[in-house]
């Protein structure tokens, strides 16, 4: 690390001083956005400061005002019911990373930690997932999910990466492999089976990847846009992602309700935020480590 | 760990569990990647549009590709946009890596710069799309205060790609600068110290140690954000839905407005066939650049 003062140094404060209000100047407009009145936004574009302070936004989008006082305060009138797609999201996200996770815990199990004929070739076949972009498979998914008749339903939301998620299954293969055999051979020397070593010595091994792994499905899970763009419809699966598109559609184009609908984006980022600061470390440490996407 | 295993007498029962506990996989694979691998092939030889059973067409779709000036100017816009975002971001993310690894370790730094990459394309569009709005956006207005001129950022063909690049980059930087950080901090404090004792000044150390040093991550971080940016679709959709005039219609975009908005399902996996291709080449190529240039430190 430099120590001594410098003018270098002092530039380099300055570029990481303009990289962080880059990044976080828009975070701090969606919130001076959505605390302000519709209406007199047009009137004072530029004030840093919420314009005529008002949680009418937050009111508007969550369903708390009358379509009289939306409008008044230049809404459409159109309701976003936020709460339902709250749900939908959480049960997408919260649906998909718990099986996966589940899944892929037990597969890592047995590709790192059981001898069977077959495993590697297994293995390698599967190791073929990664090469095979998504943007490829999405059609043809999308065709097999309504052959199934599972378009606009959770299970044919997580269908395509519920049961074999590549990433997930190579990362908990990778710390099994590292726990040592001594402690599994002692399990199986006092009458242990293959469940109950799974459950209770290699799965609470692996608690620190499990978290991570979890984190990171569920960030995933909650930002996905395109595949429930594809398979849903209805309001009763669609994910907040997809309703805050609609949302904006339907708000008129001429004069947009920015207010609400910065008010609907914060608080579908609103668990995002919490999770990066209950985890923000974590989450750091998981992508230097992994390169996750 | 892949050398044919021995099987210890007492671990017979294994195999029968093992099968158990992959089976989930096997099927998850078999159905989602391996057939609709198969599948994608076979309708991008066909006329499909999904209410109707496929009719095999052989090479027609192939030909309308050729022929399609649509899809080649989505392809060079795709082209454009990739370029733009995989330069742009990488020399921003190697810079705020660089100056971070240099100058703190700051957890929370490190945290807050990659904010932008735990928020979805959509909420990134959005927030973009009413700070560059033309009247009331706050860039725009403070555009007009400096230059009495405003952009549209949006509206312009000229202008469309820059700016979803620029979203691109700023949803991107923060989480390829961890990346890069992370391979920085493998490199060995030492030589820096070497380095200072030989009288080299920080830039010199950049452009002869780090660098050198730095090429397979840079490598991996240009493969995943080329293959990243082919695929941009999100942000689109949500902003300019290829506008104005298919000045911002990536290829992504283009397959699904023929899949989803005209049902031609066949000419849609044609395309994305296309792009299965070259995205596969691409990434053979760089790869193979990254195995010429294996890091010193070995």
């Amino acid at each position: 690390m430099i120590t001594r003062f410098s003018v270098g140094r002092v530039l380099a404060w300055v570029f990481i001083a303009v990289v962080l209000v880059v990044t976080l100047f828009p975070f701090y407009w969606i919130l001076r956005t959505a605390l302000s009145n519709n209406f007199t936004l047009a009137t004072n574009p530029s004030s840093l400061l919420p314009v005529d302070f008002t949680f009418g936004p937050f009111r508007r989008v969550l369903g708390l005002a009358t379509t009289a006082q939306a409008q008044a305060e230049g809404g459409s009138g159109a309701s976003l019911d936020v709460l339902l797609y709250l749900r939908n999201s959480v049960i997408y996200a919260a649906g998909l990373t718990v099986i996966v996770v589940l899944c892929s815990a037990g597969g890592a199990y047995a590709f790192a930690r059981l001898y069977w004929r077959g495993r590697d070739a297994v293995f390698s076949i599967l190791l073929c997932a990664l090469m095979i972009p998504s943007v490829f498979t999405m059609l043809p998914n999308f065709v097999l999910v309504k052959d199934l008749g599972l378009t606009n339903t959770f299970a044919g939301l997580i269908a395509p990466n519920a049961l074999f998620f590549a990433f997930a299954l190579f990362f908990l293969r990778q710390f099994m492999l590292g726990i040592p055999a001594e402690i599994e051979e002692a399990a199986i020397v006092d009458g242990a089976g293959y469940f109950r070593i799974l459950f209770r010595i290699i799965l609470p091994m692996s608690s620190g990847p499990l978290t991570t792994l979890s984190l990171l499905m569920f960030i995933v899970a909650w930002n996905d846009y395109f595949w429930p763009l594809l398979v849903t419809s209805k309001n009763s699966v669609q994910p907040l992602t997809l309703a805050l598109g609609v949302f904006k559609q339907s708000s008129p184009n001429t004069a947009p309700d920015w207010a609400g609908l910065m008010a609907a984006t914060l608080v579908a980022a609103l668990p995002m935020l919490a999770l990066f600061v209950v985890f923000g470390r974590r989450i750091v440490n998981s992508i230097g480590f992994t390169g996750f996407r | 760990m892949t050398s044919r295993p021995k099987v210890p007498a007492a671990r017979r029962g294994d195999a029968r569990v093992a099968w158990l506990l992959v089976s989930p996989a096997i099927i998850g694979f078999s159905a989602f990647y391996g057939f609709p691998l198969v599948r994608g092939i076979y309708l991008s030889f066909t006329e499909f549009h999904v209410l109707t059973p496929p009719k095999w067409v052989g090479l027609a779709n192939f030909r309308e590709l050729l022929g399609d000036e649509v899809f080649w100017h989505s392809l060079e816009i795709t082209v454009y946009f990739v370029l733009l975002q995989v330069a742009i971001g990488t020399v921003v993310s190697l810079a705020i890596a660089a100056v971070l690894h240099r100058l703190t370790h700051s957890a929370l730094l490190r945290g807050v710069i990659l904010l932008p990459y735990l928020i979805s394309n959509v909420i990134a569009a959005l927030v973009w799309q009413w700070m560059l709005d033309p009247q009331l956006g706050i860039v725009n207005v403070l555009l007009k205060n400096l230059t009495g001129d405003t952009v549209q950022f949006f509206g312009s063909s000229a202008w469309a790609v820059p700016t979803l690049a620029a979203i691109s980059v700023w949803k991107w930087m923060g989480y390829f600068a961890i990346l890069i950080l992370a391979g920085l901090q493998t490199i060995p404090v030492a030589i820096y110290e070497a380095g200072r004792v030989d009288g080299a000044s920080e830039v010199q150390m950049f452009l002869r140690l780090t660098l050198p040093l730095l090429r397979p991550i840079l490598v991996m971080v240009v493969v995943l954000s080329v293959i990243n940016a082919f695929q941009v679709f999100d942000i689109v959709q949500i902003t300019t839905q290829g506008g104005p005039a298919n000045a911002s219609n990536v290829l992504q975009m283009y397959i699904y407005q023929k899949a989803f908005g005209q049902f031609d399902f066949g000419y849609a996996a044609t395309m994305s066939l296309a792009l299965l291709v070259l995205l596969a080449g691409i990434t053979f190529l760089q790869l193979r650049i990254a195995r010429a240039g294996q890091s010193d430190l070995g």
